[in-house]
């Protein structure tokens, strides 16, 4: 008896009428499978920012605090005119930059030693470093930095006990450069790691075997493989250096995009069409990056 | 990924798109129409019974347990509190909260806006047995009472005041200079508030008279850009801007502030926890706020929220919250309980002082273009606000 046979004399059962349908028509697969997901993100994401992109060019009635549904271009006129506006973006951009070049520095050796050097147990270790900083919470962290860095905090304690001066960086630009890079180092480290460990061992002993020294093969084998790694990893350090106001408003003095934007929303005006307009340029700036990231293949390391 | 592949997962995703974006746009539409219910003309004759919940958005060390827990006992009005760290933010919570939060403890630069804006509903005060014992100028006070309507119930009041650390700072201050002074650069902080700009003023009524300040919070625009020029050079020598008093609480515990614009409840706190901090209201005198309970035009609880009212303005509990805050309570029969609880405490807190002393504050209220004085070349609350994010920068 042939396979055909067999099939043709069993009754289609409703099961295997759906999975045949699966079969035969690959985007009924493909929908079924993505649908919820995409949905929820559509719903959840793309309508959130079709909905922000909206509201600002609407306004608001500073008497009534109601938003006016009338067009106009008011709110990215005032941030273009307010020099303030300006400064808060560049600052904000530039800390996600520095950001982002310290975690780079600091994770890449790290995750090296991980993927390339640690034997398995060293590396579970290492792993479960990096990785517990995350199971708490991260207003704890932040404000543990805060207890740290203060003027009678844990690091003058010590600095006192070396004989050394005080340091007085608690509520400046460089306590939330050293937060935000402690904060998000993970981040960094996994996605090196990814990168680095995917190198196979033989290339580099091809290129070893054609006479590379160490500093040579680094430079031309490992660094351009691990390279994706990085750019996915400053993805993640730079957008959210960029997002964040929570860290800034606890340890720092000064303002970010995402303090005006809070401020905007919740204390300050209420006035949304104006944060919708503000938050315009991280999403400008993250949208530029986005599109340089996937020139350098960063996608493929994710 | 294969073609006929890619052409259905295009199509889904479309699909999902327009579907997401006819909900968005619907979603929109439904929420532009929600214009407040406003005025409910006929107020309540008798409180009836509770609804076992109240939800309050008040001031820091307004909802404290000594005086929440008894009432929850009593009335069986579970009551949850948010914090605000300014009046502003209380407007924002009243008017995007919607039937959320049933009252506001909102200071006089929040209340007519809130009342402005139909956020709050008129009370009615027969319902207040403590109502009549309140000193007289916070009866029926213009920054609650409009047209005769009580728009909530007078709470507390007090001075802003100047908070500095004992060991620190040396000799003791007595004028606003101090907080201005590149004596104390990285030790000052000030409440991360547009109406800080009134305290500029303030300070410079008295030390540049040839501006002609009248009033801190009716500025032309020269005394405005005075104030906020004030306020750009003393910028750099704040160690942070507080949001809530804890934060300022913190700053000065850590030793990261010795100096700065307060409230009498920091002073208490720290003191409590032996920090050596005093306060005093400086010789230029001080701006201040005067609180009223308001009731939201969406209450879903109006029976605990009146029943919350009553409770609040009954002299033992002025007594506590005046204690613990370091305020002024409106209840004139509070003064000997407050000297029960801590003695002194009634004169301490100028809860016996003469109207003169309350008439002496500058009490917060909303800027407006209207000057007061027939002109209408003063600089608006949206004008202030502008400036306080260019002076934080």
């Amino acid at each position: 008896m042939s396979v055909d046979a067999a099939r043709a004399g069993r009754r289609p059962t409703a099961r295997r009428r759906v999975s045949a349908a699966f079969w035969r028509r690959p985007w009924l697969r493909a929908t079924a499978l993505l649908g919820p997901a995409a949905g929820a993100f559509l719903f959840v994401y793309v309508a959130a920012l079709g909905v922000l992109l909206l509201s600002a060019f609407w306004a608001l009635d500073p008497f009534t605090g109601q938003i006016v549904h009338t067009w106009s271009l008011d709110n990215f006129r005032i941030l273009w005119e307010e020099h303030t506006y300006w400064r808060i973006a560049g600052r904000t951009i530039g800390l996600a930059a520095a950001v982002t070049v310290t975690d780079v520095l600091l994770a890449f050796p790290f995750a090296y030693y991980m993927a390339r050097i640690a034997g398995p147990r060293t590396r579970t270790l290492l792993f479960v470093l990096v990785l517990m900083p995350l199971w708490s919470s991260y207003l704890a962290r932040v404000y543990s930095w805060r207890l740290i860095l203060s003027k009678d905090g844990a690091l003058n304690w010590w600095l006192g006990r070396l004989g050394l001066p005080d340091q007085n960086i608690a509520y400046t630009n460089w306590a939330v450069w050293i937060v935000f890079s402690y904060i998000w180092l993970p981040f960094m480290i996994l996605p090196v790691y990814a990168a680095l460990e995917r190198i196979p061992d033989s290339f580099i002993e091809a290129s070893r075997d054609l006479g590379a020294k160490n500093w040579t093969t680094f430079k031309r084998v490992v660094l351009p493989l691990a390279l994706p790694g990085v750019i996915a990893g400053s993805i993640f350090t730079f957008s959210l250096t960029l997002g964040d106001y929570i860290a800034p408003s606890l340890v720092g003095n000064t303002q970010f995009i995402g303090n005006v934007i809070y401020r905007n929303v919740l204390g300050l005006t209420n006035n949304i069409p104006f944060a919708a307009a503000y938050a315009m340029v991280p999403l400008a700036v993250m949208a530029l990056y986005l599109v340089f990231a996937r020139r350098a293949g960063a996608f493929e390391s994710l | 990924m294969n073609d006929a592949l890619k052409r259905g997962l295009g199509a889904g995703v479309l699909a999902i798109l327009a579907v997401t974006l006819a909900f968005a746009a619907a979603g929109c539409g439904g929420s532009s129409d929600n214009e407040s219910s406003g005025d409910k003309s006929s107020l309540p004759t008798s409180i009836g019974t509770g609804e076992g919940k109240l939800s309050l958005v008040a001031w820091e060390g307004y909802t404290q347990p000594e005086w929440v827990k008894p009432f929850e006992k009593q009335t069986g009005c579970m009551v949850t509190s948010k914090y605000a760290g300014s009046s502003d933010e209380m407007v924002t919570l009243m008017r995007n909260g919607g039937d959320q939060y049933d009252m506001v403890s909102a200071s006089g630069d929040a209340s007519l806006r809130l009342i402005e804006g139909k956020n709050v509903q008129p009370m009615n005060p027969a319902l207040i047995p403590d109502y009549p014992n309140f000193i007289e100028a916070l009866k029926s006070p213009p920054h609650n009472t409009v047209d005769g309507k009580h728009y909530g119930i007078s709470l507390q009041w007090g001075p802003n005041t100047l908070l500095y650390n004992t060991e620190k700072v040396t000799p003791a201050p007595t004028s606003w200079e101090s907080i201005y002074d590149p004596k104390y650069k990285g030790g000052i902080t000030i409440p991360d508030n547009a109406i800080q700009i009134a305290d500029a003023a303030l300070y410079l009524s008295k030390t540049k008279p040839d501006l002609g300040i009248e009033d801190p919070y009716e500025l032309t625009q020269d005394q405005f850009d005075a104030a906020v020029n004030l306020l750009k050079q003393q910028r750099p020598l704040l160690k942070k801007h507080w949001v809530l008093a804890s934060d300022e609480i913190d700053l000065f515990k850590n030793g990261d502030a010795v100096i700065g614009a307060s409230w009498p409840y920091q002073t208490n706190t720290l003191a409590a926890d032996k920090v050596p901090v005093k306060d005093l209201i400086p010789s230029e005198g001080a701006t201040g706020w005067a609180d009223t309970w308001m009731l939201s035009s969406k209450s879903k609880h109006p029976n605990c929220a009146y029943m919350w009212t009553k409770w609040v303005s009954t002299p033992k509990v002025q007594a506590q919250q005046a204690i613990y805050f370091g305020e002024t309570p409106a209840n004139t029969k509070a003064c000997p309980i407050m000297d029960q609880l801590s003695p002194g405490s009634c004169k301490q807190y100028h809860a016996d002082a003469p109207a003169s002393y309350f008439d002496s504050i500058k009490f917060w209220k909303t800027p407006s273009a209207d000057c007061g004085n027939g002109d209408d070349n003063c600089m608006d609350y949206n004008r202030w606000q502008q400036a306080w994010t260019e002076i934080k920068g």
